[in-house]
């Protein structure tokens, strides 16, 4: 091959790369592509399931603990609700269960911590890449969920918070299965490092959900509700993040 | 060429489900790289063991502010690069954008992470259902037997180094045979980089890592593997570089048009003639 023709031929080979990458940006906006690309969620969701079982995460030692717990998400919600709770230190704080349960209930925190507690150290997966290594103790979401009795036709326990996001202020909200709730390591935790929760990880009540990322340990837990379906709620994916294209199941 | 003494001998040197594999490859290994960096960009650092020592990445990629403007650094094991224009700082010069990769670097173009999420998991669960069935077809077909380097092959190699690094190819029947660096280079990439990329993609996930502890413990933890799994694209890029251009200085439509139809063009002196095209063991 000669020079012009070697000049040309990469000349054509990058216009090509850049109308493939133009294409790519074309298919993140198609919907039928997208969902084409979701395919493997339910993929991933079966066979993690199914090869990890109710496998724990591992706990660490003490001595892994991270110098800083980094907060993530919001870290002062603004809320007025929230602010006036958060002034008097939550001893007005009642967390709400309720939905397709028998026994609705409203705790107040020193409630929740007579609750069958468990302490772990474990670590914290950001979808954006980083981790960190935390002491949690909270009450064990399972059997908090026996004491409420859910109706039989309920399938997910659905988190609704006191920070609001966006233009619209909408609540965070994130939601999950029984067969999540039920695992040993999932908590509420009201205390970090040996330490009430602060409120920039999530005062007075977050999730611990140790085999999945980050976003789905919803922080400023207020109320609990089961669902048969999250569909009417909100954007209907699930969660504040859900709505917005990040994976329901995000297990990895 | 015709000169009297040689002649063109077509060969079918790929069979067809080599050259599906080789283009699925190529497909994944691109999106996957790209959509990778999207998913990096999300957080620009990269560090060794269990969690982020957020003081102390091995590798950052971030903008300073300067009188003009924010400017892209990169650190690299604690030395610090200008790398404003493409790394921490790209697009518009007037007022350029502060993110690692360029936007004509990543899937999708803009910041959007979900996205490149969902790329990256659909195309690497393509590129590994590729390599099942390439490993399965080679093995069962004997095609891994014609990678796999013989003693003669070994004896092979300094001759098959000088005459690399001279630019120097077989063109006569040689050229229809892997020599010894190209097998090493194709079993590395099958057997090394492949399975690394997958394990250490599986390690970062806290699902999987709840039964892989002894295999995340191997890596050195979940940051580590995610470093490891960067390294290991680099190293992907690595392969893709000298293998694009070792195709373009031995005759790039030669070698184009046998990965596309299977055909191969070489030289074959007069007598010494094959008697069947795919009997190509040495």
């Amino acid at each position: 091959m000669t020079d012009p023709e070697r000049r040309r031929a990469l000349k054509s080979l990058l216009l090509l790369g850049g109308a493939w990458l133009g294409g790519c940006d074309r298919l993140s906006r198609s919907d039928r592509f997208v969902r084409l690309l979701e395919s493997v969620e339910p993929v991933n969701e079966t066979l993690q399931r199914a090869l990890t079982g109710q496998a724990l995460a591992r706990e660490y030692t003490e001595a892994d603990i991270s110098p800083v717990f980094r907060p993530n998400g919001q870290t002062n919600p603004q809320n007025p609700e929230y602010r006036k709770l958060a002034a008097n230190h939550f001893a007005d704080y009642r967390l709400r269960i309720g939905g397709l349960v028998k026994n609705p209930m409203r705790l107040s925190l020193a409630e929740i911590r007579a609750l069958p507690a468990r302490s772990q150290i474990t670590r914290h997966d950001c979808v954006e890449g980083w981790s960190a290594i935390g002491q949690w103790r909270g009450a064990r979401l399972g059997p908090l969920l026996e004491r409420v009795e859910p109706l039989p036709g309920a399938r997910f326990v659905v988190f609704h918070c006191a920070d609001l996001w966006g233009p619209a202020q909408e609540p965070y909200y994130e939601s999950i299965d029984l067969d999540e709730a039920h695992h040993l390591q999932t908590l509420l935790a009201y205390e970090l490092n040996g330490a009430p929760l602060p409120i920039a990880n999530g005062a007075p009540l977050r999730l611990r959900l140790e085999r999945q990322l980050g976003y789905k340990m919803a922080k400023y837990i207020m109320a609990i509700e089961l669902v048969d379906s999250f569909a009417p709620i909100a954007g209907g994916r699930g969660g504040y993040w859900e709505d917005r294209g990040y994976e329901w199941y995000a297990g990895i | 060429m015709r000169d009297g003494r040689e002649s063109r001998q077509r060969y079918y040197r790929h069979p067809l489900p080599v050259r599906i594999a080789h283009w699925l490859n190529a497909l994944c290994l691109f999106v996957l790289l790209l959509s990778g960096l999207q998913i990096f960009n999300a957080h620009a650092a990269l560090y060794w063991g269990a969690a982020s020592d957020f003081d102390d990445p091995w590798l950052s990629i971030g903008a300073t502010l300067t009188p003009e403007g924010p400017r892209g650094r990169t650190e690299v094991l604690g030395r610090s690069f200008d790398t404003g224009g493409v790394l921490g700082t790209s697009g518009d010069a007037a007022a350029p954008e502060q993110r690692a990769f360029p936007a004509w670097l990543t899937i999708p173009g803009p910041r959007w992470l979900a996205m490149g999420r969902r790329w990256h998991f659909f195309f690497a669960w393509l590129l590994v259902i590729n390599a099942a069935f390439y490993l399965a077809w080679s093995t069962a077909s004997g095609h891994l037997r014609r990678l796999w380097p013989g003693r003669v092959d070994w004896r092979r190699l300094g001759p098959s180094l000088r005459d690399h690094l001279l630019l120097r190819h077989a063109s006569g029947e040689a050229a229809t045979r892997y020599n010894i660096l190209q097998k090493l280079a194709y079993l590395a990439v099958i057997f090394g980089l492949g399975p690394l990329i997958v394990l250490t993609g599986l390690c970062m996930s806290p699902r999987i890592d709840t039964v892989l502890e002894p295999l995340l413990d191997l890596f050195g933890g979940r940051q580590s593997a995610r470093s490891l799994h960067f390294l290991a694209a680099a190293g992907f890029v690595l392969f893709a570089l000298v293998h694009v251009f070792q195709v373009l200085v031995s005759g790039p439509w030669n070698n184009l048009r046998s990965m596309i139809t299977g055909h191969y063009d070489y030289r074959a002196a007069p007598g010494n003639r094959r008697r069947e095209n795919r009997d190509d063991r040495p």
